[in-house]
């Protein structure tokens, strides 16, 4: 089986991020930029069912800006075997990303897409849904164990009440949640390695996928900020300024 | 045109978050439906019925819904969704779930956990964990909108009397079985629910340290949440983890344990009334964010604070 796998370039999680003085977006320039946490996730499972032996083929993709070559060397410096990357400088929303991973899908005829549930920079948390959408399959979301079986698969998924485990149609799409497994770190030898590992490059009209925007963005403005409180000397103090300052208790 | 909104529910009770749900739909103006897609849910939809501001409620009662399994849910809502100018549900792990396979169905772009509305057809939603709000206006001609319950104020559960109609199932696609559920029993409230949440974190040091926490809790009528790294430890079940990739709270009083306070924790509880920090470290960040800070050793703090609150007379 062919696992395809979903790597995009995000701010590290490490950045405390600065929105720009004129409300048009974040500030991206010198911030240092990484595979999205929960990409990583997916990329090692799918390494872990090649070890396995229950997938023979892992492909990286990744879709936006010449630098997600990047993102792609990392997945191949992970293990992935190579990388298809959809090139574009649009700013492009999950539906439209969606779209050009089934173009891509339809191309490749992997058994299963491997991504991650969220993003951490637009938070969304759909590509993955809108994908099996559109291809007509099952998903498998915020999976947190994934078991093979033979045309079916059953995922354990983290839900608001516990956990709940869903037997899904192969071929599917899952989503990654936190708890899936600990991504693997690259080695050096791997990291060389990698550079010698092919990256195929396409673009949207390649794909034949339209990515006119549907969404646009007003402004972009800081949260309101929260105002530092007092320091209690001890816990007596703290209950009487609960009960009689704050009159929460 | 109107306004369809996806009930939350257990077969047995409408939740509290489509109250919110109901809110955030009034704000977009024209009339209310709820859609109760369930197995055994006779008794939401009549409580959907009462909610202030619904004109219809659509009960949709199936085995095949028992669980909200995306596949079967996207197929019975889509077919719907032509007739309302905005679908919309919480951003819980069922909405979560299964609007983005409605609105890829749709070919429209979701916009994801809004905070707030400006019209019927711009919002305001978090990104980057919380750090930024951004302004989106849509131009899809069916907007398809998943809601954070704590932006938007709960419409009155009683005082409507909406009509209930049933509504055919629609076909199973065949692609998923729902096999189990393991969820966590407590007596205590749910989290996105509680007015007061105490929340441990890696310095809880194991499991074993939580009902330390737990008994302030029975003390507050709270609730108990953790931070992921309390979660990835085992020291408690993954859905009591709050932040950006968690549950997002915002009690009139969230305690915070033995936390850091990570940009991704802040994500789930800064929006909190009042928040209280007990850290042996003066310079973690949790304290940047909390109207109370008690630099102290939990373990010392925090049965401190049971006893005091056992002192306390009631209010
Ligand atoms: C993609 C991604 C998503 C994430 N999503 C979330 C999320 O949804 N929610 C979340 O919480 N985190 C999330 N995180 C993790 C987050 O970055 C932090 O790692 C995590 O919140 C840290 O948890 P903590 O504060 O419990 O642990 P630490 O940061 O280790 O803090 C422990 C604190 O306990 C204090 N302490 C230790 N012993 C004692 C004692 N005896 N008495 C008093 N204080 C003590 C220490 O001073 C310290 O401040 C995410 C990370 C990533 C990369």
């Amino acid at each position: 089986m062919k696992v395809l796998v979903a790597v995009k370039r995000v701010v590290d999680y490490n950045v405390k991020i600065r929105v720009k003085a004129d409300q048009t977006g974040v500030d991206l320039s010198n911030v240092k930029m990484s595979m999205n946490p929960f990409d990583e996730i997916a990329v090692e499972e799918a390494l872990r069912m090649k070890e396995a032996g229950t997938a023979d083929e892992v492909v990286a993709i990744s879709i936006g800006v010449q630098q997600c070559q990047e993102t792609i060397r990392t997945a191949l410096a992970m293990g992935a075997d190579r990388g298809i990357l959809v090139k574009t400088d649009e700013e492009l929303e999950p539906l439209h990303v969606a779209k050009l991973m089934k173009a891509v899908v339809d191309e490749e005829q992997p058994g299963l897409v491997i991504l991650g549930k969220q993003a951490i920079d637009d938070d969304c948390n759909q590509t993955g849904q809108m994908l099996a959408a559109l291809l007509g399959w099952a998903q498998g979301t915020f999976a947190s164990e994934i078991k093979l079986g033979d045309g079916s698969a059953s995922v354990t998924r983290e839900i608001d009440g516990g956990l709940q485990t869903l037997d899904l149609k192969l071929p599917m799409i899952v989503t990654t949640d936190l708890r899936l497994n600990e991504p693997r770190y690259a080695s050096l030898p791997n990291i060389m390695k990698a550079k010698k590992k092919p990256i195929d490059e396409k673009t949207p009209e390649d794909l034949g996928v339209d990515t006119a925007p549907r969404l646009s963005t007003l402004k972009v403005q800081d949260p309101p900020q929260r105002e530092a409180g007092v320091i209690v000397e001890d816990v007596a103090e703290l209950v009487s300024k609960l009960r009689n300052e704050a009159g929460v208790i | 045109m109107s306004v369809l909104v996806i009930a939350e529910h257990d077969n047995a009770e409408l939740k509290p978050a489509t109250l919110s749900a109901v809110t955030a739909a009034s704000q977009l103006g024209g009339d209310i439906d709820i859609l109760v897609a369930g197995s055994g849910c006779g008794a939401v939809g009549e409580a959907a019925a009462k909610v202030a501001g619904v004109a219809k409620v659509l009960v949709a009662d199936d085995a095949l819904y028992a669980n909200m399994v995306a596949e079967p849910l996207a197929d019975l809502v889509v077919p719907l969704a032509p007739n309302y100018a905005a679908v919309l549900a919480v951003a819980n792990t069922v909405g979560k779930n299964f609007m983005p396979r409605v609105a890829a169905l749709l070919d429209v772009s979701q916009i994801s956990e809004i905070s707030a509305i400006e019209s019927a057809d711009t919002f305001v939603r978090p990104i980057y964990a919380g750090n930024a709000m951004a302004t989106v206006q849509s131009s899809d001609a069916i907007k398809v909108i998943t809601i954070r319950p704590t932006g938007f104020e709960k419409a009155s559960a009683e005082g409507g009397s909406a009509a209930v109609e049933s509504l055919a199932a629609a076909g199973d696609p065949g692609l998923s079985t729902f096999v189990g559920e393991e969820l966590s029993k407590s007596e205590r409230p749910e989290l996105t629910a509680a007015k007061v949440i105490i929340s441990g974190g890696r310095g809880m040091q194991s499991g074993d340290n939580f009902p330390i926490i737990e008994a302030v809790a029975d003390q507050l009528g709270a609730a108990v949440g953790a931070s992921r790294a309390a979660v990835d430890a085992g020291f408690v079940p993954n859905d009591y983890q709050v932040g950006q990739t968690g549950k997002v709270v915002a009690p009139e009083l969230y305690i915070a344990v033995g936390i850091s306070g990570a940009i991704q924790h802040l994500a789930g509880m800064k929006d909190s009334k009042v928040i209280v920090a007990i850290n042996k470290d003066e310079e973690a960040p949790i304290f940047q964010v909390a109207d109370f800070g008690l630099v102290a050793d939990l373990f010392k703090a925090v049965p401190e604070l049971e006893e005091e609150l056992k002192k306390l007379p009631p209010a």
